[in-house]
């Protein structure tokens, strides 16, 4: 018995277990704290009712989700009306097995990873599983045999493809800096000083592609300026405009799910995991237990800050027009991303790929090109469609932008 | 028919190069959005009021609450029965039937004045309608009822809400009551200010 539990196999059931159970908790009080934080930004003052400060909320939250009556509507496809919230919850669950979340634990003199599984292609199996959820969106607008389902499914759909993109490339600068498509093996470099002071984390190296990576997740989770799926004004609830009750509440954690999914990644790719400097606990050569709850908390603590920014987001921006999401996507993000990819391949040549000056001088030239492109075409960004007649002559008002007025 | 010179067309700004990247955009928006936060968490300068436990200031000059009918410095209904205000009402939930009047300083007066609390949009043209200042809205407005009967105020109900009201809002000065020339108003108008209202 203990030999097993000692194993990596036992290490691995007994880990997702309580990744399982503590993220459930986690999701739960995201949904609190993005209310929270909504209210605050707003100057108000939250869920306070239930509990000290509110905290039961999502308990109560829970409750009432699990006893309301879930109507299956007479017009839907049955089969897939139902499996739509079990395949986005389950797979914006599974994600996290190949998350490295804290380090190599001693057992028994044997080595374990903290980490569910260590895939050999840990990174391809997230990226494949989180492009899974799209099904759950599509299968649940189209079963829903409602237009308004159907227009939100089609807009997640076109969105998260071409989203995917820019992502994919980010994380091939990454994978082309590191050399290894192994969650672990990322992190471990990353673990390494620069002249004994900073951190070798690769925001460091690629601060563009960190903040484009980031900005695809938000797509990819449908978050706020990109949620255009459940655009409530047009679209009524967009693709789960059909849902009620617990299959509405899976939709729901599974957004939240995703977002801790892609935050956590984020922090693997960029963020040195679980590595914080100068804190003995949280370095590889740590392998006590206190280490690994050390590093678990440096880990959640990254995570949090991720989810954070993506929450203050969502209450401060407003959703971008289809046509201006297609056009951030294949006119901005994509080029702008093959531009590092490019640069990403080139320092490789020259074998300069690790090294800071070099990457974020190249950093620097992609962004001023960006600029200087973008400066010098002149194609109108928020877009007033060719087809509509000329405004010469017409127009009274040349409005500018808020900041102008004052 | 909309002619071509009455449409105006809005012609959308011009983005300069560092607008069209979003960031700085998105990073001044997200600076608002954080001193707002701050100050709310900081400086717990929340807009909300807890409402069972706490209450907002009554404004009692111009809040349009529940109604009243005022009562005359002798006790009595001081409405005239005049239908002003039934007229007015656009709601329609003023019911009024006048009777001759008991006393000698007017000729009408309400023998039942309903008002239904359900069908009241809260406009206060009642109140502007009196030409005696006897309806009046008061700034309460928790009113509950059981059933739709229950919000169907009649005279005393209204009256009695002046009693309760009259010491937050009292009456305005100065009253009128009854016709000018029977007497009312200037034996007892501005001039008997100190008599407590």
């Amino acid at each position: 018995m203990t030999e097993f539990l000692t194993s990596q196999f036992g290490v691995s059931i007994i880990l997702a277990g309580v990744v399982f159970g503590i993220l459930q908790g986690a999701v739960a009080y995201c949904i609190y704290f993005e209310r929270k934080i909504a209210a605050w930004i707003q100057d108000r003052c939250g869920p306070n009712r239930v509990g000290p400060a509110g905290l039961l909320q999502p308990l109560a939250d829970g409750g009432k989700m699990i006893l309301k009556e879930d109507v299956i509507p007479g017009h839907v496809d049955k089969n897939l009306f139902v499996l739509a919230p079990a395949i986005m919850f389950i797979v914006a669950f599974v994600g996290f097995a190949a998350i490295p979340w804290g380090g190599q634990l001693e057992l028994g003199g044997k080595l374990v990873s903290i980490q569910v599984a260590s895939p050999d292609i840990g990174l391809l199996y997230i990226l494949g599983v989180a492009s899974m959820g799209i099904y759950g969106v599509v299968l649940g607008g189209w079963s829903s045999n409602n237009k308004y389902s159907l227009f939100g499914a089609i807009r997640a759909t076109a969105q998260m493809l071409s989203y995917e993109i820019p992502m994919g490339l980010c994380i091939l600068v990454i994978v082309l800096t590191v050399g290894a498509i192994r969650l672990e093996d990322i992190v471990l470099p990353q673990t390494a000083y620069w002249s004994d002071v900073i951190p070798k984390w690769n925001v460091f190296l690629h601060p563009l592609a960190f903040i484009v990576l980031f900005v695809t997740m938000l797509a990819e989770a449908n978050r706020t300026p990109f949620d255009l799926a459940e655009a409530e004004q047009e679209l009524v609830g967009g693709f789960h405009t059909e849902y009620s009750a617990l299959k509405f509440g899976m939709f729901f954690l599974a957004e939240y799910a995703s977002m801790i999914t892609s935050s956590a990644l984020l922090a693997v790719l960029f963020l040195g995991g679980w590595h914080l400097p100068w804190i003995p606990w949280a370095q590889p050569e740590a392998t006590g237990i206190a280490a690994v709850i050390v590093k678990m908390l440096v880990m959640g603590g990254k995570i949090a800050g991720s989810l954070f920014v993506m929450m203050w987001l969502r209450w401060t921006l407003p959703r971008f027009r289809f046509d201006q999401l297609m056009r951030l996507a294949w006119g901005g993000l994509i080029p702008f991303t093959l531009g590092l990819f490019v640069l990403t391949v080139g320092l490789l040549y020259f074998d300069k790929h690790q090294s800071p000056l070099w990457t974020l001088g190249g950093n620097a030239v992609v962004l001023v090109l960006t600029l200087a492109v973008a400066g010098l075409s002149r194609r109108d960004v928020t877009g007033r469609p060719a087809s509509l007649p000329s405004l010469e002559g017409r127009s009274l008002t040349h409005g500018r932008l808020a900041g102008d007025v004052s | 028919m909309i002619r071509d010179e009455d449409i105006l067309e809005l012609e959308e700004p011009k983005l300069s190069a560092a607008e069209r990247l979003y960031l700085p955009q998105i990073l001044g928006g997200m600076q608002t959005t954080m001193v707002h936060l701050g100050k709310t968490l900081l400086a717990n300068k929340k807009m909300t009021v807890q409402y069972p436990e706490e209450k907002r200031t009554l404004r009692l000059e111009n809040y349009r609450g529940i109604h009243r009918l005022n009562r005359d410095e002798k006790g009595r209904v001081a409405c005239v029965a005049c239908f002003m205000c039934a007229t007015a009402c656009p709601a329609h939930c003023i019911h009024i039937e006048a009777e001759e009047s008991p006393w000698d300083d007017r000729e009408k007066y309400p023998a039942k004045f309903d008002l239904d609390e359900l069908r009241c949009i809260f406009c206060g043209m009642c109140e502007e309608a009196c030409p005696v200042d006897a309806i009046e809205l008061t700034p309460h407005y928790d009113v509950v009822g059981r059933s739709r009967d229950e919000m169907i105020l009649d005279k005393e109900e209204l009256l009695s809400i002046y009693d309760k009201t009259a010491d937050v809002k009292p009456r305005k000065n100065p009253r009128i009551t009854g016709y000018p020339e029977v007497g009312n108003r200037s034996e007892q108008g501005p001039s008997d200010e100190g008599e407590g209202l």
